[in-house]
């Protein structure tokens, strides 16, 4: 038995304490919006947010987390699709087969939270998701387009 | 007839799974067997088979072919909805069943999604189902009014009595239209009026892949559904002697350890990560079969004693070969090597299988929803009118979905000993790895010869390796393959773009037992490869520039030659490029498609690669949705380069080596090039998008490569050549 916070409800989840957060996000809460693809953290398809920070959900097991620790699936990021990256994405048609886009989405995100202007560089740096139908450069401009969208705002 | 209605709607029920915090839930339609009309469908009605109208002017288009990532549904859309006259914001799509199609004598055509032939195999009868069910709204409009048909149009959804300025919409006359029969022939539109065809529409797919509520195969939930993890012989042709239950049948969860088949266990429990926790603990002992001993290096013989024999099959032949060789004032011979690849799919292969004994159910992500349900019906052991297979969107197809379902036969053969149980089989990323069909490997030695003014005379191409249709069908085992010949061919979708005064392609057929594969592109990413970097490696022994070289054996292939010099011209190809930077050219045809591309790479003191910049063109005949084709070449380079750069699935002990993302890497963001696309529909012919620049991605890279270091990479990935200038 675990007690997590996810997307701000808390709740007590009955799994083994060594089951990933990704297994028991998909399978004991339904969220299946956050995928498996490797299982070993390196893809970046289970990608979540723990207290603000990207993370691969397939290598945390439920027992490092703590019940204050704040947990955001894709599911969370926003209620009604409005994020800037989410918007910024259907304004460029970024998915092609859609498996990866969550990881990378909530990657992308909390760069942006950290860096609300982030270079190329950064990007680089910081999206280290895999996507093989190869939207890449979609999603850098995806980025770059939520950047604006939230300047837009802010100035308006 | 036409009041017959594919009961699609009414097949599907609700599974409401509460999704947390962001408080809304996840309402997840799944096809399953009710056979309770459900009201709220008795309100849309069949115009006919790829139009479906609901009251409220919603129009429903069937797609019989998949979406996997390559916009095939809004494109195949977009073509029905042109020749519908409806009003595109209004547009919905759905998949029909491979079990209807059976009953309805195969009325939505081939449901085979490969080849790049979405759209390019089916435009002509998905327009003309447009077309029939506008001229029967019209005609049910015009008989309510009792106007003459002639004089009434339809717009938008709207049609409109002409003298009269009268109006009606599609949802209110669309029962009466299925009354009525079909005309029996229509008029296609002239491309110059197409007003949907052609437009940079989004895609009706996007929302639900930004939200999480996009269901993939992996992600199925059906009511008391358990879940498989599977684990086949690591080794090919190697069979499951036995397991040892004892302990891991009392770990938590497990319900059940299976056979599969002759190769493979599973563990049946109720979460996946159960039911993987216990197969990773389970004892199996293998019987290794007869392949232990095959490794990298005695394939690669295999390989190397085919680029000498002399039984071979002949792709294409003109002039004399031998006689110029040996004539030759200059003969220049180099020897390629391409690896096997894996398709690497996001989303692992899965497959969600419901048995009893008198029905089969089977929901998967699949290429081809045909062959899956042939692949079901045969694991469940019933007729195919008992078997149903229902397609959901892709997690990454590529050719791996699309004529081997070995996930099917064993989601079915487990379901089968859980009889009336819904059993969700997911792969392993190590499983997927593991057990694919690989990208074939080949090997091509290449001899060119040049007369005094360095014009290519003669050039001969042996291409030694492995055929894909032999491994499907051992009956083709008489060593005959055109297929291996893709973008080589003397005419066609996949024709050579050269015109060579003495010219010989052949193939010594040799197939190791290693499953070979459709994959993206298939032949053309290592033919390409071959030809195109040797015509390179001969521009530069003639002393010419590989431009002006390509240009005059071009004279008789005027639209690859115009996409060729799209590419030189937009890249600057004869300008100097910014210091450092060096620019390599490839042309190729592929699925009836003209592409090019010229790649602009550094490489620094240490070897480091950095691709800048690649311009690609493509001539696809018409063009449906340029976003789109956008997309797909972008995706292409991404495709292609990663196996160039990284992909390659060694040999050892008769099984592949690489198992997951740590040792089968990916092109990044951080090493994706500015990709710069024209779009250059010369109209009148219809080609493939999903597949062709593939051809083009490796070798202008290779040949920038060589104009930067002076060094000919000839073996595959370059993560394994030293690109240090020397």
């Amino acid at each position: 038995m675990a007690t997590l916070t996810i997307n701000g409800k808390q709740v007590d989840i009955d799994v083994d304490a060594s089951t990933p957060l990704l297994w028991a996000l998909r399978e004991q809460l339904g969220l299946t919006g956050t995928k498996y693809s490797c299982g070993i953290g390196i893809c970046g398809s289970c990608a979540v947010h723990v207290n603000g920070e990207a993370v691969r959900s397939c290598v945390i097991p439920v027992s490092t987390l703590k019940a204050t620790d704040e947990i955001t699936t894709i599911e969370g990021l926003s209620a009604d699709g409005s994020h800037p990256l989410q918007r910024a994405w259907a304004e460029l048609d970024v998915p092609q087969c859609g498996y990866c886009q969550p990881g990378i989405i909530m990657t992308a995100a909390a760069l942006l939270k950290r860096n609300p202007d982030p270079s190329d560089a950064d990007i680089d740096a910081h999206v280290t998701n895999i996507c093989r139908c190869g939207t890449y450069n979609r999603v850098r401009r995806g980025i770059h387009l939520a950047v604006d969208l939230n300047k837009r705002e802010k100035s308006s | 007839m036409t009041r017959e209605r594919v009961n699609i709607s009414r097949r599907e029920f609700l599974i409401h799974c509460s999704a947390l915090g962001a408080g809304f839930s996840l309402g997840l339609y799944v096809p399953f067997n009710s056979q309770a009309d459900e009201a709220a469908s008795s309100q849309t009605t069949e115009v006919n088979a790829w139009v479906v109208i609901e009251p409220d002017d919603t129009v429903i288009i069937r797609i019989a072919r998949s979406e996997m990532g390559q916009g095939t549904l809004t494109g195949l859309a977009q073509l029905v909805a042109e020749e519908l006259e409806c009003d595109w914001s209004r547009v919905r799509t759905e998949y029909p069943t491979p079990g209807q199609s059976l009953v309805r004598g195969r009325i939505w055509g081939s449901f085979a999604t490969g080849g790049s032939q979405g759209i390019r195999g089916s435009h002509q009868y998905v327009r003309k189902g447009g077309a029939v069910a506008r001229e029967m709204l019209i005609e049910a409009a015009a008989e309510v009014w009792g106007v003459a048909k002639d004089q009434c149009s339809a717009e938008n959804s709207i049609i409109t009595h002409k003298p009269t300025g009268r109006t009606t919409s599609y949802g209110k006359v669309a029962a009466a239209a299925a009354e009525l029969i079909p005309p029996f022939e229509v008029v296609l539109k002239d491309p110059k009026d197409w007003k949907i065809i052609g437009k940079p529409v989004k895609r009706l797919d996007t929302v639900d892949k930004l939200n999480g509520k996009q269901v993939f195969g992996a992600d199925l939930q059906l009511p008391g559904m358990l879940n498989a993890a599977i684990e086949a012989c690591p080794t090919f042709g190697g069979r499951l002697k036995s397991f040892d239950n004892t302990s891991v049948g009392k770990m938590p969860g497990v319900r059940k350890i299976v056979r599969v088949g002759d190769n493979a266990v599973a563990v049946v429990a109720d979460s996946w990560w159960q039911a993987k926790t216990a197969l990773d603990a389970l004892p199996i002992t293998w019987d290794k079969g007869p392949h232990a001993s095959v490794n990298s290096a005695s394939i690669e013989q295999m390989l190397d004693d085919g680029l000498t024999a002399t039984r071979v099959f002949v792709g294409n032949r003109n002039g004399d070969i031998d006689k110029v060789l040996k004539g030759a004032v200059k003969t220049v011979e180099a020897t390629y090597t391409y690896p096997y690849q894996n398709h690497a799919t996001m989303e692992p292969m899965n497959a969600t299988a419901l048995w009893t004994r008198d029905r089969c159910e089977v929901w998967c992500p699949t290429q081809n929803g045909e062959n899956a349900h042939e692949a079901a019906t045969e694991a469940a052991g019933l007729p195919p009118d008992k078997c149903e297979v229902y397609k959901i969107h892709l997690g990454g197809g590529f050719g791996r979905r699309g004529a081997f379902h070995d996930y099917v036969t064993q989601a079915v053969l487990i379901a089968k000993q859980m009889p009336g149980t819904p059993i969700k089989l997911l792969w392993s990323r190590e499983e997927d790895m593991l057990h694919g069909h690989y990208h074939p490997i080949t090997k091509a030695r290449m001899v060119g010869g040049l007369d005094d003014k360095g014009n290519l005379m003669g050039l001969h191409m042996r291409i030694s390796g492995q055929s894909i249709r032999a491994s499907i069908n051992p009956r083709r085992k008489n060593r005959m393959d055109k297929f291996v010949f893709q973008c080589l061919l003397p005419d066609g979708d996949h024709a050579i773009s050269y015109t060579v005064p003495n010219l010989l392609i052949d193939h010594a057929m040799r197939n190791p037992p290693v499953p070979p594969g459709y994959w993206r592109g298939v032949n053309i990413n290592q033919n390409a490869i071959y030809m195109e970097s040797f015509i390179d490696e001969l521009a530069h022994a003639a002393g010419q520039d590989p431009l002006v070289f390509r240009r005059k054996l071009m004279t008789h292939h005027p639209k690859s030659l115009a996409v060729l010099n799209a590419v030189a011209k937009n890249a600057g190809w004869g300008k100097p490029a910014p210091r450092g930077v060096y620019r390599g050219l490839a042309v190729c045809k592929a699925f009836a498609s003209y592409v090019a591309a010229c790649a602009e790479v550094a490489v620094d003191d240490k070897g480091i690669l950095k691709i800048h910049r690649i311009v690609a063109a493509t001539d696809p005949g018409h063009a449906v949705n340029p976003q789109q084709i956008e997309a797909q070449v972008e995706g292409s380079f991404v495709y292609g380069l990663s196996a160039l750069l990284y992909g390659e699935c060694t040999i050892k002990d008769g099984g592949v080596e690489q198992q997951n993302f740590n040792s089968y890497p990916s092109m990044l963001i951080r090493d994706m090039p500015k990709v710069d696309v024209i779009i250059m529909p010369s109209g009148g012919f219809w080609g493939g998008i999903g597949e062709p620049t593939i051809a083009v991605a490796a070798p202008a890279v290779l040949n920038a490569i060589f104009a930067a270091t002076g060094k000919r990479i000839r073996r595959f990935p370059l993560k394994h050549a030293d690109l240090r200038p020397s």
